[in-house]
């Protein structure tokens, strides 16, 4: 084993992209090349490390039967990381691509983001923050690859030439990857390289079919559930019907005596305290948990109830709340005639994510070290919880990230919550290997929801038919506020959380004397990030008060947009301009009885704007047909960003249907399953979907979350044409 | 606890387990067999749907004890038959899937639509598939994978 190393960089990697390399034979005999943000004891780190058959700081194995191995920094829940990452690396490497495979990475430093400079999955940032990184991993390990030929052949580097995993020299001579890497493990890591123009792409850029469809065609695949291990225990937990209770009494004796049970014990929570069941197997441990009897004691807790809670925030809406970054005091309506004004109250409810696997996490605590294996999305936080909350150094766990059956914000906790779980039920049972399950029940009804929401808005238009004063206040809970969270002092300002405001506070438009405050009350009821974030109910009231302005106004709605987005949103402009040229041949096959909705939005440097095609037949909402216009960047797969449009509007627009509400009643949450909190099946889903592309070459930018925001307004937008109702209140009970 | 005997993808398997222990868990913790996903325990997601007989069917819903002599097929073996090969093979050239946890339900009961009506219109499509849950949302490449298995039947 040898490692050649680069000069360390002391300068934090979010300012810098200079890193350095290390270059080793792997066990197996592949070469190993693994990129080093810069962490500031990495030398002695990696000294230490035990390099294992993987070593958890690589990024690329070369096989010696050729394939080609890829590390994704990132957890796969579905968001195409796992194959656009590969395909960026294996780009710059000119690797064969039909040898190429994606491995979810370990919770290691060497695998944090560049940019946020931890290991999450957060704010669609994945090829955003990692696209230079990724190409920087693949032009190094050709670069080196290219050496050791030239070395070999005893030409320079620059008469050899690649592609398809193969080395080409003078004279026709030529090697695979494969036959060069101990050549390769031999050479110092070149610190500098030359990016591929854009122009010699040959997979960036290029529909790509993800790399994890067999597996999961096949049943093959391993989901963070599925995770085994001999002897293995299954634990489900028996959590207060209330948030924040406490178990007064309990009688384990009846699930004790059930064959199979390992123990059964109360736990704390983050919050309040519960009973835990150990068994050989899910089913016995759900029978044990039934079995148990358990006193709760939820006094000392707010019960909350939707109803009197949305009259809370129906009044609080009323009053002016805190301004939003320096807007100082809202201007006055007088002057503006009272026929020139629209008063518009909005409500949301909780939302569950709903994600298809259930939360699980699988922990084994052995006195001075601990393995974890988790779909969680910021292995940096949750490995530092586990290793403090059991009294061990960090890289004491091993934190292996499993992919996950979705995620849309519910395994990236501002509390870590699941993991401390976990722990508690580690330190009970040492030594055994225990997978923590949440039931379907268990994952509706245990909180982490999106926030219910309340929106004023108070408009004054202007003569020409646009907004001349635009008064905002939003209410809803913040999770970020006093949270600790790394997030937080980039987002909470001056009191005002912009997750909560987003859509609004940031939307591309000028709307005159624009003014928004928020109020962020505490509730007893745990929230989080959905999917979009506060766009899932900002660009909700954004994009259908745009439509109801631009209806009055008389004006198309994509042309009255034009007309208001500002000088400086270019990307919205571009789409926008987009969307109408594709519109003609789209409007044209429209039918009688049908209507159509339009949508803008902009989300993390992406903009997309749509048009929705729906019909309602004796109350039944279909939507036909979606015609979608993204600036996403320069798209690096554009199968995945058409499939992720189609998908992420399904999701977007789940938020309309009638049993799309978490709703609570004297503290207890109402829903348990999919027969009562029902997102969109085929059914509700569109029958067609165009997806069009801005061409563009600035840097690209992630798509996973921002075609949500489009679905729910669009759709709303073409029922309103239909119904001549404007739906402020979601979900929609009455079409 | 009983011993049973129940035919899972061609073979005779011995199981010993409570007589209502759903075949959904029996077929993932006792036979390690986790391609059948959980996803609601109440039959409203589908993601555990299995073929009885050639008849698609919600695991979670089936008690160990009522399976029978009836023959239990997976998603782990449906490639064997003609109709699921082509299935999968229409579901990986769609590129169908994105978190994928649903999706063994979903090509377990668009295998047994097909297997009963080769060429589904789209309502039968929609009647099949209509109460299998995909949270990210890809009805629509569903929708076009299975007309393309069709095209290939």
């Amino acid at each position: 084993m040898r490692h050649v190393m680069q000069p360390s960089n002391k300068h934090r990697a979010i300012l810098s992209r200079r890193s350095f390399f290390f270059v080793s034979a792997s066990a197996i005999g592949g070469l190993v090349i693994a990129l080093h943000t810069n962490q500031p004891a990495l030398a002695q780190d990696v000294a230490q490390t035990q390099m294992p058959m993987f070593p958890p700081d690589a990024f690329v194995r070369i096989q010696p039967d050729g394939r080609i191995v890829i590390a994704v920094n990132r957890v796969e829940l579905g968001q195409g990381v796992s194959t656009a990452l590969p395909m960026i690396l294996a780009d710059e490497m000119d690797a064969d691509w039909s040898r190429v495979d994606g491995e979810l990475a370990p919770g290691e430093d060497v695998y944090k983001d560049p940019i946020f400079g931890i290991q999450i999955v957060a704010g669609s940032t994945a090829i955003t923050n990692s696209f230079q990184q990724y190409r920087e991993l693949g032009a190094k390990a050709r670069a080196l690859l290219v050496a050791a030929a030239a070395a070999r052949w005893g030409v320079t580097a620059d008469d050899c030439r690649t592609e398809s995993s193969m080395v080409h020299g003078p004279g026709g001579k030529s090697a695979t990857y494969a036959d060069l890497t101990d050549e390769a493990a031999k050479l110092p890591l070149p610190e500098v390289v030359v990016l591929k123009d854009p122009s010699a792409f040959r997979l960036i850029g290029k529909p790509t079919r993800r790399l994890d469809s067999k597996a999961k065609s096949d049943g093959s695949y391993k989901y963070a559930i599925d995770f085994d291990s001999p002897d293995m225990r299954v634990a489900l937990i028996a959590r207060p019907p209330v948030f924040g209770g406490r178990v007064a009494s309990f009688d384990g004796a009846a699930a004790r005596a059930i064959s199979g049970v390992q123990d059964v014990f109360e736990i704390p929570l983050v919050s309040g305290t519960a009973i835990a069941v150990v068994a050989d197997g899910f089913w016995t441990a759900k029978k044990a948990r039934e079995a148990l009897v358990v006193e709760w004691d939820t006094s000392a807790v707010e019960h909350v109830d939707s109803e009197v809670l949305a009259a809370r925030y129906r009044e609080l809406v009323r009053t002016p709340g805190k301004p939003w970054q320096g807007m100082g005091e809202p201007s006055t309506l007088d002057g503006i005639p009272k026929d020139a004004r629209i008063e518009a109250d909005f409500e949301f409810p909780y939302l569950s994510h709903a994600q298809m696997e259930p939360l699980c996490i699988t922990i084994r605590f052995d006195s001075d070290r601990a393995e974890v294996w988790s779909a969680g999305q910021s292995p940096t936080v949750e490995r530092t919880t586990v290793a403090t909350m059991l009294g061990i150094k960090t890289e004491s766990v091993r934190h292996n990230v499993l992919p996950g059956g979705g995620g849309f914000g519910r395994r990236g906790t501002m509390d870590q919550h699941l993991e401390k779980e976990a722990v508690a039920l580690a330190k009970r049972l040492p030594g055994v290997t225990i997978k923590l399950m949440w039931t379907r029940e268990d994952d509706m009804r245990g909180g982490y929801y999106r926030p219910a929401f309340a929106h004023r808005a108070e408009i004054g238009i202007g003569a020409n038919g646009f907004p001349q004063v635009w008064r905002h206040v939003v209410a809803g809970q913040s999770f970020l506020l006093n949270s600790g969270n790394f997030g937080e002092p980039y987002l909470v300002k001056d009191g005002v959380d912009f997750l909560a405001v987003e859509g609004i506070a940031d939307c591309p438009y000028d709307l005159g004397a624009f003014h928004v405050a928020a109020h962020h009350p505490s509730v007893n009821v745990p929230t989080l990030s959905l999917r979009s974030i506060g766009q899932t109910h900002g660009s909700f009231v954004m994009e259908t008060l745009i439509e109801e302005l631009a209806d009055r106004a008389g004006i198309d709605p994509i042309e009255y947009r034009m007309r208001l987005v500002r000088e400086n949103a270019p990307k919205s402009r571009a789409v926008l301009k987009l969307l109408k040229e594709k519109s003609g041949a789209w409007l044209a096959g429209l039918k009688p009885g049908h209507g159509v909705g339009t949508a803008l939005s902009e989300y993390q440097r992406g903009a997309c704007a749509c048009l929705a095609d729906v019909s309602i037949d004796d109350g039944v909402l279909r939507v036909h047909r979606v015609l979608v216009a993204v600036h996403c960047g320069l798209a690096v797969n554009p199968m995945s960003i058409e499939s992720q449009f189609q998908g992420g509007f399904v999701f977007g627009m789940s938020q309309l249907l009638s049993k799309s509400a978490i709703t609570l009643k004297n503290g207890i949450v109402e829903q348990e399953n999919f027969f009562d909190y029902a997102p969109a099946y085929m059914p509700n889903a569109p029958l067609t979907m165009e997806v069009h592309l801005v061409e563009s070459a600035e840097p690209p930018t992630g798509v996973g979350e921002c075609p949500v925001p489009l679905a729910a307004p669009a759709v709303a937008n073409a029922m309103s044409r239909i119904t001549g109702k404007r739906y402020r209140k979601l979900p929609i009970i009455d079409i | 606890m009983t011993s049973y005997i129940i035919s899972i993808n061609g073979r005779s398997q011995t199981v010993t387990a409570d007589e209502d222990m759903p075949l959904l868990w029996v077929l993932r913790e006792k036979f390690k067999m986790t391609g059948t996903k959980y996803g609601c325990g109440v039959a409203a997601c589908g993601a555990c749907t299995v073929h009885v007989d050639g008849v698609a069917t919600r695991s979670c819903q089936l008690p160990v004890s009522a399976v029978g002599e009836a023959r239990v097929t997976t998603i782990e073996a449906i490639g064997e038959t003609p109709v699921g090969r082509a299935v999968q093979a229409a579901w990986i050239e769609t590129d169908v899937v994105q978190c994928g946890y649903c999706q063994s339900g979903q090509i377990m009961t668009a295998t047994a639509l097909l297997m009963e009506q080769p060429k589904p219109s789209e309502s039968d499509i929609e009647e099949a598939m209509g109460s299998n849950l995909c949270r990210c949302g890809t009805y629509l490449r569903i929708r076009q994978a299975i007309k393309t298995a069709s095209e290939a039947l």
